[in-house]
Parts: structure tokens; C-alpha cells; sequence
């Protein structure tokens, strides 16, 4: 029993990170109506960005995830502006090969910059471990949850509650409309980029203090499977992102140590198919029918 | 001199000339009808002068701004609003929220929740269904909506699209009611529609639109008059 709750927090603390990727990928398809596939790499230029704080630049510890998180948001919104807003009317297929174009530079300009060999990275999280009834939670484990939460709770708050956040809604629904009411839709979609980025940045950041080891494909392994929890929960659906991550880090968990660490990918995927099977949309993905 | 003054105004669509060089013009006070069959032009004549659609050539202006480049969101803050074909209002937000997306561009709070009270005023329904989901109201409500949303920014020319279709024919009437009273309290109508009769009993003045070109224009009363129009749209 002991056990299973331990895998179970281990569980929630790997499927907090995919939850905050995956808010990127379907804030962005909600609002673009694009898969954003080099939306990973952004976790790694986070993950190398805290590394360059810290360990070259000798900052302290808050100023780097503050740059961390700042690089992030700004290499979003110029990745949108640059590539992605240019192709606003070109077919999906365009935009969707662009994007792993982005991909590609990202990850081939950090291998420029920082070699191909692992760069090993002491955590920056010193939080002692605590243990309740014999079980022991990681400190890093326990930022992780944190933070998730506040930022789940922030996003939420900021999507329903405030003037900015509305109009993001609104034009995710209807662009045109949108542009009516005096929204700016490309702002709104600038801006869109940036909140993606900047939990992008805290997920990598997230993930490096786990994994304390940077290389250029960092981004590459967690972004497909953030990717796959969006689709889980239902793309375009911010709850659903939430929810997805979580059950994603859960499944791959209770899979790696009950079943098999060889198959937890595979068993991750396959789930993915069975839930497609059975509910298309994704979890709390709504059936809609696309207006012609 | 004119509120609204399109000159020799022509919207392409790729290689396919939409709108070939129309010019007309909106006073204050009025309310002015364009009618004309489907694919005349009319939408696409609205979405460019409210800056969805790009203009190829020619001038659009509005109260002595030249608008013909103006994206669309800044035109909403001169004090035009559009009411689109179809509603369009945001289906997973609710009416209070769609209500408030009209008035995006304004920052005074009281003043808002002052125009908020007129509009469920004019509109009671859409006060009795405020917490519900713009996609839950029927279509009727819906135009309602759309019309309350664009008020919401206090405009003085509203465009209002094809504002009767696909109501049934008790809504058609109140929605037409609506469209007067809007007008009779000093709001300027530019209105599109397909159901010429009903839109030239209220219009003051009308533009008849065939495929991209001005065909006739008139006081309304007269275009009511005129034997081709009876042919062509008032099915006599």
C-alpha cells in the first residue's frame, strides 16, 4: 500500500509537468488552431536558459527562473510573430510543417550553442524531503505540486475572471466576432503564445530539477507526451489539459512499476488509442461540428 | 454632410471581383437599406467597411476619418458597430459575457453597467437568461443578443446583417420593431437584408444592389414603388 501511494504521488508529480506543457499546446490550438510542435523545445530553451543563470551567469536562484521564464515568453511570441503569423491563412499543413521546422532550429541551434554531451545540473530546489506515515515525498516532488496548482489556479482565474481573459475566449471562438468588439486578435494571440511559454519555462524548469542532465532534445520526450495528454483531455479544452497531464503521469507511473518500464510508453500510447476509440474529442473534449 | 461615405469602392476575393465600384453614403438619423439578391455583395459590403475584408480600391469613410485601412478593432472605438450575418455571438460564453465583449473598447465601469441596464431594458430576456450560455438561447434570443452586444459599445452607426433571418415570423416583426425603436433613440442604421419589404418600410433611403454594382437608389417609399424592384424582390 505504502508503495502504491508512493507511485502515486511519483505519478502526479511527472504528470504536473505534462499538464503544464500541455496547457500550451491546447491554449495555442484553441486560439490558432494549430499544433505548435515546436512548443517542447521551448521547455528546453527554459531548462538551458536556467542553466545559463545559474551555473554562468552566477545569479542568484530567483533571478534565474525569472530569466528563464522571461527568455521563454519572449522566444514564443517571436516564434509566432516570425513564423507562425505569416501563414495565418495558409493550410494547416503548412503551418504544421513550420512548426517542426521551429522544432528543428531550436533544437539544432542549443546543440550549436551547448554541444551535443549531457551538461549535468545540480537542482535548484533545496527542499528538504517530508515523510507522513512512512512515506517519504522528494522535495522537488513537492515544489512540483505546488507550483502546478498556483499556476493552474492564476490561468484559470486569469482566463475567466479577467477582461484579457475573456477576449482570449472570445477569440478562440470567432475570430471575426472578435475583431468586431474591438478585440485585437492579433494581441490576443501574441499573448496567447506567452502564458504558453511562460508555463512551458516553469515545466522546464520543473523537469531539469528532476532530471538535473541538459541536452539539445530535452524538450522532445515530455512536449509528445504533453502533446498526447491535450489530446487526452481534449484539445483546445484548458480543464482537459489539466486533467490529461495528470491521468497521462499517473497511467505512466502505476505502468513503470507494476507492469513493465520497456511497455510504459507503449501502454501510455495505447491508452490514448482506446480513449480516441471511444470518445473522439478526448475526455472533456466537446463533439462539435465544424461549420462550413 | 454624410456620416458614413463609401466612394467608388471595389473588394476582390482573389481573381473574383466582388464589389466593382459601389459608392453610397449614411446620414445621421438615417436608417438606409441595402438590399439585393444573394451574392449582390451586401456582407461582403459591410465586413470591408468594418475592416474584416481588405478594400482592393476606392475610399471608405466615417465621421471625416478615412477607415478604408483601419483594422477592425480600432473602428469599434469611432463609434461604429456591427451586428454580423448569422449573430456570431460567442456560444460558450455567457450573455452577461457576450454582453460585456461589447463593450471591450470602453473603460468606464459605471458608464458600461449604464448601457448594460438599457439594453435588458430593450432586451428583458437576455436579463432573465444572463448566467446562461449564448449557445443555449434559441435563435430569436440570439439575434437579441447580437443586437444588445453591439449597443453595448454605445454606437452611434450600427450595421446590422441580414438581422430577420432565419427567425420566425413573430421574431421577424419584433426584430424589426427593435431596429426602429434603436433608430428612434439616435442611432444610425445601416441595414442589410434579403427581405426587401420589411426593410423598406422602416428604411428612410435604399440602395438595390446586383452582383457588386449599385443597380438603383432611392427614397424608400419610392423603391417600394418601383415596378422592377416589385419584380425583382418584393415578389409581386
Amino acid at each position: 500500500m505504502k508503495n502504491v501511494i508512493e507511485q502515486l504521488i511519483n505519478g502526479l508529480s511527472t504528470g504536473s509537468i505534462y499538464a503544464l506543457i500541455a496547457l500550451g499546446y491546447t491554449m495555442v490550438y484553441g486560439i490558432a488552431r494549430m499544433i505548435n510542435f515546436a512548443h517542447g523545445d521551448i521547455i528546453m530553451v527554459g531548462a538551458y536558459a536556467l542553466y545559463v543563470g545559474v551555473s554562468l551567469m552566477n545569479l542568484p536562484i530567483a533571478a534565474a527562473i525569472l530569466l528563464s521564464i522571461i527568455v521563454c515568453a519572449v522566444l514564443g511570441i517571436t516564434v509566432e510573430k516570425v513564423a507562425y503569423k505569416p501563414l495565418r491563412k495558409a493550410p494547416p499543413l503548412a503551418v504544421l510543417i513550420t512548426a517542426i521546422g521551429v522544432s528543428f532550429l531550436l533544437q539544432n541551434l542549443a546543440l550549436l550553442i551547448f554541444k551535443a554531451t549531457p551538461i549535468p545540473f545540480q537542482s535548484v530546489i533545496q527542499v528538504p524531503s517530508v515523510s507522513i506515515g512512512g512515506i517519504t515525498i522528494s522535495g522537488v516532488t513537492i515544489v512540483t505540486l505546488v507550483m502546478t496548482l498556483i499556476s493552474m489556479v492564476i490561468l484559470t482565474l486569469f482566463i475567466n475572471q479577467t477582461r484579457a481573459g475573456s477576449a482570449m475566449r472570445a477569440v478562440s471562438e470567432d475570430k471575426g466576432a472578435a475583431e468586431l468588439m474591438g478585440i485585437n486578435v492579433n494581441r490576443t494571440i501574441s499573448q496567447t503564445f506567452a502564458i504558453g511559454s511562460v508555463l512551458a519555462a516553469i515545466a522546464g524548469i520543473l523537469y531539469i530539477c528532476q532530471y538535473q542532465s541538459l541536452r539539445p532534445t530535452l524538450g522532445a520526450l515530455p512536449g509528445i507526451k504533453a502533446f498526447v495528454a491535450a489530446v487526452l483531455g481534449g484539445i483546445g479544452n484548458v480543464p482537459g489539459a489539466m486533467l490529461g497531464g495528470i491521468v497521462l503521469g499517473l497511467i505512466e507511473s502505476i505502468a513503470k512499476a507494476y507492469i513493465s518500464t520497456e511497455l510504459s510508453d507503449a501502454i501510455v500510447f495505447g491508452v490514448l488509442v482506446v480513449v480516441l476509440l471511444v470518445r473522439p474529442s478526448g475526455l472533456l473534449g466537446k463533439l462539435k461540428n465544424e461549420k462550413v | 454632410m454624410a456620416m458614413l461615405k463609401v466612394t467608388d469602392l471595389k473588394v476582390s476575393y482573389g481573381v473574383i471581383q466582388a464589389i466593382k465600384g459601389i459608392s453610397f453614403e449614411v446620414n445621421k438619423g438615417e436608417i438606409v437599406a441595402l438590399i439585393g439578391a444573394n451574392g449582390a455583395g451586401k456582407t461582403t459590403t459591410l465586413h470591408t467597411v468594418t475592416g474584416l475584408l481588405s478594400a482592393q480600391s476606392g475610399k471608405i469613410e466615417y465621421e471625416g476619418h478615412d477607415i478604408t485601412r483601419m483594422p477592425g478593432h480600432k473602428i469599434v472605438a469611432l463609434g461604429m458597430a456591427h451586428v454580423p450575418e448569422g449573430r456570431r455571438v460567442f456560444a460558450e460564453l455567457t450573455v452577461l459575457e457576450n454582453l460585456k465583449m461589447g463593450a471591450y473598447t470602453r473603460k468606464d465601469k459605471t458608464e458600461i453597467e449604464d448601457t448594460l441596464s438599457k439594453v435588458y431594458k430593450r432586451f428583458p430576456r437576455l436579463e432573465e437568461r444572463k448566467n446562461q450560455l449564448a449557445g443555449t438561447l434559441s435563435g430569436g434570443e440570439q439575434q437579441m443578443l447580437a443586437m444588445g452586444r453591439a449597443l453595448m459599445s454605445k454606437p452611434e452607426l450600427i450595421l446590422m446583417d441580414e438581422p430577420s433571418m432565419g427567425l420566425s415570423p413573430i421574431y421577424v416583426n419584433e426584430i424589426f420593431d427593435i431596429i426602429q425603436e434603436i433608430n428612434h433613440s439616435g442611432t444610425t442604421v445601416l441595414l442589410v437584408e434579403q427581405n426587401a419589404k420589411k426593410a423598406l418600410a422602416i428604411a428612410d433611403r435604399a440602395y438595390v444592389l446586383e452582383t457588386g454594382n449599385i443597380a438603383l437608389e432611392g427614397k424608400a417609399e419610392e423603391l417600394l414603388a418601383n415596378d422592377s424592384v416589385k419584380k425583382a424582390y418584393l415578389g409581386e
